[in-house]
């Protein structure tokens, strides 16, 4: 997908890759704070807050508790946190050079959204404490319980274009035909079910069930501290905003336009609203909800999709 | 023990200032500081402006709110938290029983005050303390660094 090394580096490291990125997701963070604040009556924190809590973990120290797997415990972080590097450079790419695409990236982006959950599994195992592998083994059922209707929702897209799994090549489509939400009932439906799977995949109330700070102090993060928890919140922070960026490029045309700004505000302002009118589901009734209604409508979505609508 | 000596510049310095995370941990009080606490982290008082956060453990802590006599069941437990804690982390004593034991002074279930077990930054006296009186305290421990 890359031609030059020098621009290679620059597209990693600055523009859609890595500097773009956490800029981007921290400032999402910020406006998920600032908008929970005041729908809680609140003032909120002011617009650097994410970037002074990261600067201060980054001066702090980092335990690796007694007893903790040292190699697995400091490089779950990196895992998921090159995992969400790697999927909004190749995202951006095929979105500002379509012909940068390659057959089969959408199936690496799916691939490389699952590590950071693993990052999670692994973080929570290894760091030796209860809470953590608690969280870890949440993490792991909430991990079976939305992947496979998201996964179903991402297919239904394939579906109905005729079966292009290049980012490049969908952008070409919806290029020719139309956004694919402009594409009938299927689309709908699959955007539907991304949208409700999408705060589970980013570990945000209702569906925070891993982290739940109330019964398990911080879950898989509980023994991280400084550098490693810094990785791990820059790693939520770029999640939040590549994964909506993702689907926007699935069904919405193209993300390399200034309307992508208020798309992006929208489903923000979505998984924001949620988060704050709902208390977290238990594990068994989010599995439940998501085997059955969500992956029930996914896979609606789906026929309809191969019968045409 | 004496006082911590929490020496940061430039950029730590800013980063520490602007988001300190506190954790709460009582020692054997009577739970009315913890309730002021709890009261200076309600919406009212709003400290998410100025980056404060309760987190849930103390590797994640910057500031450890303490509460209460430090009695002989609590001292294991406050040494290890402290002991747990990633440092810079700051002290601060809550409650007349944490500055200097209050009427519980000399007991024969007493061990603190708390400056004599981990190194406290700063004394906010009270029983219990007003919410304000915390917040003050709070920002006075960060105007050390």
């Amino acid at each position: 997908m890359f031609t030059h090394g020098a621009m290679d580096f620059f597209y990693l490291i600055i523009f859609p890759g890595f500097a773009f990125t956490v800029v981007a997701g921290l400032l999402s963070t910020w406006v998920d704070r600032k908008v929970s604040a005041r729908i809680q009556w609140r003032v909120g924190p002011p617009w650097y807050q994410p970037f002074a809590d990261v600067i201060k973990l980054m001066g702090k120290e980092s335990i690796i508790p007694e007893g903790a797997n040292r190699v697995s415990f400091l490089i779950a972080p990196f895992i998921g946190f090159t995992a969400v590097i790697l999927v909004s450079t190749i995202v951006w790419m095929a979105n500002i050079f379509p012909g940068a695409s390659f057959v089969g990236d959408l199936i690496v982006v799916i691939y490389l959204l699952y590590l950071p959950a693993i990052a999670l599994i692994v973080a929570g195992s290894a760091s030796r404490n209860p809470f953590g592998a608690l969280g870890a083994s949440r993490e792991m059922n909430l991990m079976l319980a939305y992947e496979a209707a998201l996964l179903f929702a991402v297919f239904t897209v394939v579906v109905k274009n005729g079966g292009i799994i290049s980012l490049g090549g969908i952008l070409g489509y919806q290029a020719a035909h139309g956004a694919m939400l402009s594409q009938g009932a299927s689309c709908i439906i699959a955007f539907v079910v991304t949208l409700l799977c999408m705060p589970a995949k980013l570990g945000i109330v209702p569906f925070d069930i891993a982290e739940a700070e109330t019964e398990l102090i911080a879950g898989p993060y509980t023994e991280y501290s400084g550098v490693t928890l810094a990785i791990f919140k820059l790693t939520k922070a770029m999640l939040l905003f590549t994964l909506p960026i993702f689907m926007l490029t699935l069904f919405a045309k193209t993300v390399w336009t200034p309307w992508t700004i208020l798309w992006y505000a929208l489903i923000l302002v979505f998984i924001i609203l949620v988060k704050n009118v709902n208390p977290r589901f238990r594990i068994d009734q989010a599995l439940r909800l998501f085997w059955l209604p969500v992956l029930g409508l996914s896979l609606l979505g789906i026929i309809l999709a191969a019968v045409g609508l | 023990m004496g006082n911590n000596n929490h020496r940061l510049s430039g950029i730590k310095k800013w980063g520490f200032k602007k988001s300190p995370w506190v954790f709460h941990l009582s020692t054997g009080s009577c739970n009315n500081c913890d309730i002021e606490i709890l009261d200076a982290l309600t919406p009212r008082f709003d400290l998410e402006r100025f980056g404060i956060l309760l987190v849930g453990t103390p590797r994640h802590a910057d500031i450890l709110l303490v509460t209460g006599v430090v009695t002989v069941q609590a001292l294991p437990r406050l040494l290890h938290v402290y002991e747990q804690a990633a440092k810079p982390c700051m002290g601060v004593a809550i409650g007349a029983c944490a500055c200097s034991c209050g009427i519980f002074d000399g007991g024969y279930h007493v061990v603190g005050p708390v400056d004599k077990i981990i190194p406290v930054d700063v004394y906010i006296p009270g029983c219990p303390p007003k919410p304000e009186a915390i917040i003050s305290g709070v920002v006075k421990a960060l105007a050390k660094l």
